[in-house]
């Protein structure tokens, strides 16, 4: 171990697309996108729960597909399309699905709705009118503690179908 | 407090939550998302061994790596704290002897968190290892090697932590009475809280101060704790509550991490950084105690109670922490649902080499409630009566005093049981293998009657500052996901006509805010509401005043209206103009101190509040015969919240809350394998996913409490109680077996099936209570049930006995 530390870290110039916008960052090449996108990007809409791939919290979308941003290691989606919570929409204008689950209380802690939220819109991108059942099985890799579910489910179903969603 | 005839134009609306928008955005600050300039990150040593003495830390070699800024051990940290006065047992750093796998040791400050993780691997420490007490019974014999922490500390035998026996009214002319006596035993395995985030702090030092943001759920306790480790004023420490990954109770103490950071900052200059991995979460733990409890129960041939003899062990890990309460709260409740005669009550609670337990969500009275709610149902079996009609008979009465001394005021049992009875269809269900419904009460605190630390101040203060731009409100009170900040919202504009996005809001910060004890005892909505209300009322008067003078009228309300933003003839921008011409700087100050209504008896501190919520459900259950699956289709709960400020919020507690009990009935358990904890992982622990969360239906009952603000009661406990016992009394519809401990495994199942099959009792649970000496039995003449007096009118009462 203490070798390892005397060792100089390998580092790479990464390129990435985030929310539409192009970034090059000088990381360890072990460093993981949950870590670049918190920490080198500033980005720390996206949460981490378990760092293990474990709770669904760090939950981004690559290329349109939820992926688990504590997996990932940033040469991996070299020159792919990330999207964060912060691309979804800001306060001057929401997502369809940020505005359900602002408007239905599907947020509490609000620890695990960016993840949620990512998840979701990835969903209605390719499903736009899912059943209950279809949006539980989507969601289910995504854990939260505060709301049972519940008002979540209601707020995706109250989204499903705008414009935008 | 509450009048139901006013109009009210805020409370009551199934409004957004005022941090909706930075919480869908993610714009919200958590503790871990702060980054402040040359910030360095801290990693703690925590000891792989359940039970050791720690012969030498040598953290030479760590300090000597490159990047390490500073090392601590328990030597720089050797004062001792803890949430509760009387329970000071923790060391932020432990330096004579571990007493759980995690038990922080050493600390390590670095550039980076990977260095700070490498320099913890060259921290050498020597431990003479010793056996482990890893179960309640193993902690009532003699030890193999010695107690957990030091007798002449404890002055308890062996690893006993707190033990009691009160004994209210007569039991044994109560059991004399009975035409029908039984005894159950019953089992609540511990479980964790499982917030979504990680613990996390940060501290700064700047000219003598420290600061401190964290995921905590009590700022104030977090405050006292820090000034007495870090042997600081408290004038020279600021906490400030970051935004809340969610708490459920497990970041009601105050934690190693925060004491280090502050530490470590003080020793830097520089900013530092903690936050817990996850697997260090489940041993931060302070999760549900492991209870095993014994009941007997005599009745009436009519299903009268008249008599109960509750018993409870407490598992509870390796420290203090909430414990001398929790070791009350297992039994103390059950007299706020059910009108017993004679009452008597022995607990006690043990050390062991283990993650601290310490309160969940419902703290100590979920367990409890599991006991009494499956033996009424057997008892009802006995007797050849439906289940909901013998809990029926013995309901507690609206406004009376209970056996044990506490004050019920507002409650909606009768109510919230009619409604979940006519939604199920639970009267005219079809019974068929396999499947099966169930039913369960509850009642929980809206908020403890008792601070922490004994003391006669307010619980909760609220400041209002008006001026020429607006209202601003201030509280200590902290956030946490449950809707805090929205309800001191919500109280303002009520109260001042306004929208609640008009209210700015300062929370939850010690420099700023007056003293909220925080986020835990469901006290919140109660305490801080009624702070709010008063600070906001007497805001209007100001405000109404000068509008009046202007106007020219006498300043009565009803001639001059607060409403829609409007006082008056003006705006309410234009009325804060009046009113800082008239008064100067505006501002105005509520609190919150509760009535005093415990009983004259030692620990009558625990269980008084002052108002109880109640809960009824009924659980439409499928059970495998063959697999011993357990599947809960559906849920319905009616809860008496007194009144709904915000309806939506409500619901969210309560679907929250249900939810998180079905966790806990069906498959979340904190349990250890030689000392160990068997899955310190949000793979291995399991929780309910989306997948196995059912309908919820909520009702929300409105008996408008007269003391709470607008009439409200507590919602973010209660709910969770009836419903593991509602599971598992409709698992034994389901399949004629009781399994009389949570979780409800299918292996638990199979065996209570298997044992039927055997022709053996058809059931699974534990078999006998350990024997114990609960010592000299406190006798506790009961009150009489309609003496509702409070304060100094009852304790003059008490002296005249």
């Amino acid at each position: 171990m203490l070798n390892e530390l005397d060792r100089a870290v390998q580092r790479e110039v990464i390129s990435l697309r985030v929310n539409g916008e192009d970034h090059q960052v000088l990381v360890p090449v072990h460093r993981t996108l949950l870590e670049v996108l918190r920490e080198d990007l500033g980005l720390t809409g996206t949460k981490h729960g378990c760092e293990l791939g474990e709770c669904g919290t760090c939950t981004v979308l690559v290329d349109g597909r939820p992926q688990l941003s504590c997996l990932l290691l940033p040469v991996q989606v070299d020159d792919r399309e990330i999207t964060t919570v912060e691309g979804m929409g800001s306060s001057a204008r929401l997502h369809p699905l940020q505005e359900a689950f602002a408007s239905l209380g599907a947020a509490q802690c609000g620890y695990c709705t960016p993840g949620m939220l990512l998840a979701a819109m990835a969903l209605l991108e390719d499903n736009p009118r899912p059943t209950r059942d279809e949006i539980r099985e989507a969601l289910a890799g995504n854990l939260c503690r505060c709301t049972g579910y519940t008002k979540i489910l209601q707020a995706v179903e109250l989204a499903a179908g705008k414009p935008g969603a | 407090m509450s009048d139901p005839t006013v109009r009210l134009d805020v409370v009551g609306r199934p409004l957004p939550r005022v941090d909706a928008a930075a919480k869908v955005t993610g714009v919200a600050v958590y503790a871990d998302d702060i980054s402040l300039p040359r910030m360095l990150h801290c990693r703690i040593l925590r000891s792989p061994h359940p039970h050791a003495r720690v012969l030498a830390v040598d953290p030479s070699a760590a300090r000597r790596l490159p990047g390490v800024i500073a090392v601590l051990t328990g030597l720089d940290l050797p004062i001792r704290y803890g949430i509760m006065p009387v329970a000071q047992d923790e060391r932020a750093l432990e330096a004579e002897k571990v007493r759980y796998v995690g038990d922080p040791v050493a600390a390590v400050a670095a550039v980076d968190e990977e260095t700070a993780a490498a320099a913890l691997d060259a921290i050498r420490v020597d431990y003479d290892v010793l056996e482990p007490v890893m179960s309640i019974e193993e902690a009532l014999r003699e030890p193999r090697d010695e107690p957990i922490h030091d007798p002449a500390y404890t002055r308890r035998r062996h690893n006993v932590h707190r033990q009691l026996s009160n004994e209210f009214g007569d039991l044994e002319a109560g059991f004399a009475r009975a035409d029908h006596v039984r005894e159950d035993v019953f089992f609540y395995q511990g479980n964790t809280h499982l917030p979504m985030e990680q613990h996390s702090a940060v501290a700064t030092y700047l000219d003598g101060r420290v600061t401190l943001w964290s995921s905590t759920q009590v700022v104030h306790y977090v405050h006292r704790a820090l000034a007495r480790v870090l042997e600081l004023p408290m004038s020279r420490i600021r906490v400030i509550g970051a935004a809340h990954g969610g708490g459920f109770g497990g970041k009601t103490d105050p934690f190693a991490h925060e004491i280090i950071v502050c530490k470590l900052a003080m020793l830097t200059g520089r900013p530092v950084k903690c936050t817990l991995t996850r697997e260090e979460v489940f041993y931060a733990h302070r999760g549900r105690h492991p209870v095993l409890m014994w009941i007997r129960t005599g009745v009436t041939r009519d299903g009268r109670i008249t008599a109960m003899h509750y018993r409870s062990a407490l598992d509870g890990g390796a420290y203090g922490s909430y414990g001398p309460a929790s070791v009350y709260y297992t039994g103390t409740l059950q007299p706020t649902t059910y009108d017993i005669p004679a009452y008597r009550f022995d607990s006690v609670r043990v050390f062991t080499n283990k993650a601290p337990c310490g309160p969940k969500r419902g703290h100590g009275t979920p367990q409890g409630r599991f006991g009494v709610e499956l033996h009424l149902d057997k008892i009802a079996e006995d007797l050849g009566l439906d289940p909901v009609e013998l809990r029926r008979r013995n309901f507690v009465r609206p406004f009376t005093r209970a056996v044990n001394w506490l004050r019920v005021t507002s409650c909606g049992l009768e109510e919230c049981t009619r409604k979940v009875l006519d939604a199920s269809g639970y009267r005219e269900r079809e019974r068929r293998p396999g499947r099966g419904m169930g039913f369960a009460i509850s009642s929980y605190m809206s908020g403890a009657g008792t601070a922490i630390y004994w003391n006669e101040m307010p619980h909760s203060e609220v400041q209002l500052k008006v001026d020429r731009t607006g209202v601003t409100a201030y509280c200590g009170a902290m956030e946490i996901g449950q809707g805090s900040d929205s309800v001191l919202a919500f109280v303002v504009a009520e109260e001042l006509g306004l929208r609640p996005s008009d209210v700015r809001l300062v929370t939850a910060d010690t420099d700023l805010t007056p003293v909220d004890l925080g986020s835990y005892s469901s006290r919140v909505t109660f305490m801080a509401g009624n702070a709010a209300l008063e600070a906001a009322r007497r805001m209007r008067a100001l405000l109404v005043r000068a509008v009046a003078e202007k106007m020219g009228v006498r300043g009565d309300e009803s001639e001059i209206p607060v409403r829609d933003g409007r006082i008056g003839d003006f705006s309410f921008e234009e009325a804060c103009v009046l009113g800082t011409t008239r008064f100067g700087a505006l501002s105005t100050s509520g609190s919150y101190t509760p009535p005093r209504i415990g009983g004259p008896f030692k620990g009558s501190g625990v269980g008084p509040s002052p108002a109880y919520s109640y809960s009824a459900c009924v659980v439409d259950v499928e059970a495998d015969e063959r697999t011993g699956l357990v599947t809960v289709k559906r849920v319905w709960i009616a809860h008496d919240v007194g009144r709904a400020i915000n309806p939506l919020l409500v619901e969210g507690q309560v679907e929250g809350s249900v939810y998180m009990a079905l966790g806990e009935t069906l498959m979340e358990e904190q349990t250890y394998r030689k000392g160990r904890h068997k899955w310190p992982s949000m793979l291995e622990y399991k929780s309910p996913t989306f997948l196995d969360t059912p309908e919820i239906t909520t009702f929300i009952v409105e008996t408008v409490d007269p003391e709470g603000p607008y009439g409200a009661k507590e919602a973010g406990q209660g709910p969770l109680l009836p419903v593991p016992p509602a599971v598992v009394s409709a698992v034994h519809e389901a399949l004629g077996v009781w399994v009389d401990e949570i979780p409800i495994t299918p292996e638990k199942v199979l065996r209570a099936l298997d044992a039927r099959a055997r022709g053996g009792v058809p059931r699974h649970g534990p078999r006998s209570f350990p024997d114990f000496d609960f010592g000299e039995v406190i006798c506790v003449a009961p009150p009489d049930p309609d003496d509702l007096r409070v304060g100094p009118e009852l304790e003059a009462s008490f002296r005249g006995a």
